[in-house]
């Protein structure tokens, strides 16, 4: 294994990426929504506008948690527990639904692209082995997804400590939950996802067909990483920590299966390999 | 390292008996061939003979069903495989170009993958190869604006960026305008005199017959005939032949019987003779003119590679049952004789 090739496969990739624009502005806008608009929109409306009925709505939210949860804002006002509960629990999927949709999208394409392209036969006739190749897609495309949650994480970490913090005695985001999910939970999570969404781009005939059958894969795992993302912050304790090595495990079983869906036949296009 | 066939070279090249299939279709059905090393080789064939399948099995992109490849000695599907890639320089019947990056992002990846690294020793390299080919004043440009005999050009300095040792080319010209054709070719002929060998696919015959050192005709994916396009000329028209074309066809027969003349055959106002040796063509003009005849043209017939891809694929049951058929149709010569002369069983496959 070449771990300089991997890099140069991903490194290129990234930078036709970024030659798209009409690929990352949407991608960008997406982010956006996400991790600042919409948090910040509902955390000024009740933190500084003081919604009374959004507050109480809430309030009754907060009592489906559970009591360790319950217990980290005891003793705050109504509008402090109620921003507190929006910023650590509610926004939890948003670390999850954007990443994931970045990435697949991107994945989608990746081995599907290099063969409507053409590229594919550059790749096939280079002294890179499948491996390299299939590693280096992986990169390139779980990065852009990371990326922006690395970006929107600290972009929204800072959006609740200003609104919120000020009621909750301080800066107190990001919990031990959410570096947990994002370090730990979120990256077998990605990768799980990319290996599917990978295999199915080295064996459809086209990229459209890759989007149409990415989606339909990553639609039930968005879904299964939303509700382990909610366990995650909610459960504490040893929970978050045993769901993301429970994710590891299926997810470098996962990428080590998918590294044979990637073979020098089929980056030609070639029937039958 | 295996021998060619004409045992002239080794053998950078060697298949042997190769299938390969793509669920119910043979691709490639017992394909046997040698490519000599340091020279330039042609696969010849009409759409669909097989001949991209051949350069990709060269390269280990694919592997063959039955039979066996060897490249410098290994075998390119295997574990050697990055090490015969290494010294293999492709040029795809499509560029293979990432349009979104500039030329100069192209041959950097490629400078990587092929392991020359990054650098500015690695860009100067960059920047020769491009010279080569006269595509270096545009490195900076996005792929995606270049014209397509740009593209060539960069995909030909791409394919030679890591100095390898086999060149191979699927249809180079393949859409280009016949200045930057002839361009190509000449830079592919520079290609041997630095050393290296070539191995090219066209169905262009004109291309190949100022190109090939050695021929390899292929058809449905099998080898029909291989070997230098003079000794393969010499095969199917042994003898030297002329037309000649007098006023009313005024002394024509009468010339059949002027020695040297090994056969004759008259049209109207035109006969070819077929003789022993080329030399005696002024002896047969001087003999009409002592006679008085009033010459109106006299032609040697130089097989061109034209004529001899249709005469194989003739023999072989391929395309007219004639090739004198075709051959009259270009109104040159006569068609080649019943076949070739002791075509060695060898280099026969079917």
């Amino acid at each position: 294994m070449n771990y300089r090739r991997v890099a140069t496969v991903a490194r290129t990739d990234l930078r036709q990426l970024a030659q798209a624009k009409d690929f990352w502005v949407p991608m960008g806008l997406l982010g956006s929504a996400f991790f600042i608009v919409v948090p910040t929109i509902l955390l000024l409306s009740i933190t500084t506008i003081g919604d009374v009925e959004v507050v109480d709505q809430m309030a009754q939210a907060l009592e489906v948690l559970p009591e360790s949860a319950m217990a980290q804002v005891a003793n705050v006002n109504p509008q402090g527990q109620t921003g507190y509960a929006l910023a650590v629990f509610l926004f939890a999927p948003v670390a999850v639904i954007v990443p994931l949709t970045i990435s697949t999208a991107v994945g989608a394409s990746a081995i599907v692209g290099e063969r409507e392209r053409g590229t594919g036969e550059f790749l096939a006739h280079s002294p890179a082995s499948a491996r390299e190749i299939y590693l280096g897609k992986l990169l390139a495309s779980m990065i852009p997804g990371y990326f922006t949650v690395a970006v929107g994480f600290t972009a929204y970490s800072v959006i609740v400590n200003l609104l919120v913090g000020p009621d909750v005695g301080g800066w107190f985001f990001p919990t031990r939950e959410w570096w947990i999910m994002i370090l730990w939970v979120l990256p077998p999570f990605l990768a799980l996802c990319l290996s599917l969404v990978l295999r199915l781009s080295a064996r459809v005939s086209s990229t459209a067909a890759a989007q149409q059958a990415s989606g339909l894969v990553s639609l039930p795992l968005i879904m299964t990483a939303y509700s382990q993302a909610t366990g995650v912050l909610v459960g504490g304790g040893w929970v978050p920590v045993a769901i993301g090595g429970l994710a590891w495990v299926v997810a470098i079983v996962s990428l080590t299966r998918g590294v044979r869906s990637v073979t020098r036949g089929r980056l030609l296009g070639v029937a039958g390999t | 390292m295996a021998t060619s066939p004409a045992g002239a070279a080794p053998a950078v090249v060697a298949i042997d008996r190769v299938t390969k299939r793509f669920g119910e279709v043979d691709a490639l059905s017992a394909l046997s061939l040698a490519v000599p090393e340091g020279r330039i080789t042609v696969l010849l064939g009409p759409n669909g003979a097989g001949k991209t399948t051949a350069i990709r099995l060269i390269t280990g992109a694919l592997v063959p069903d039955e039979g066996s490849v060897s490249v410098f000695g290994a075998d390119p599907g295997g574990p050697d495989g990055e090490g015969v890639r290494m010294r293999c320089g492709v040029v795809s019947a499509k560029p293979s170009l990432y349009d979104r990056l500039s030329g100069m992002d192209n041959l950097r990846y490629a400078a990587e993958l092929y392991g020359l690294g990054r650098g500015p020793a690695v860009d100067d390299r960059v920047v020769e190869a491009a010279d080569q080919f006269g595509i270096a004043a545009d490195l900076e440009q996005r792929v995606g604006g270049y014209s397509t005999g740009m593209k060539t050009r960069l995909a030909l300095a791409r394919a030679v960026l890591h100095r390898p040792t086999l060149m191979l080319l699927d249809e180079p010209t393949s859409g280009l305008d016949p200045e930057s054709a002839v361009a190509v070719l000449a830079m592919v002929r520079d290609m041997t005199a630095e050393g290296k060998t070539v191995l090219m696919c066209t169905h262009l015959l004109l291309e190949a017959e100022r190109l090939a050192d050695q021929i390899v005709v292929m058809d449905n994916g099998a080898h029909l005939l291989s070997g230098d396009p003079d000794t393969l000329a010499a095969r199917f028209w042994p003898h030297p032949t002329v037309s000649i074309t007098t006023a009313n066809g005024f002394g024509l027969d009468e010339l059949a019987r002027v020695p040297g003349v090994a056969d004759y055959q008259r049209s109207g106002t035109a006969a070819v003779y077929q003789l022993d040796v080329a030399d005696r063509i002024p002896h047969l003009v001087a003999a009409l003119a002592d006679g008085g005849a009033a010459i109106q043209s006299v032609v040697p017939f130089q097989p061109s590679l034209e004529d001899l891809y249709f005469a194989i694929r003739a023999h072989h049951g391929r395309g007219p049952n004639d090739p004198s058929e075709y051959v009259a149709w270009r109104r040159r010569a006569p068609g080649p004789e019943s076949g070739p002369e002791e075509a060695p069983k060898e280099q026969v496959n079917r």
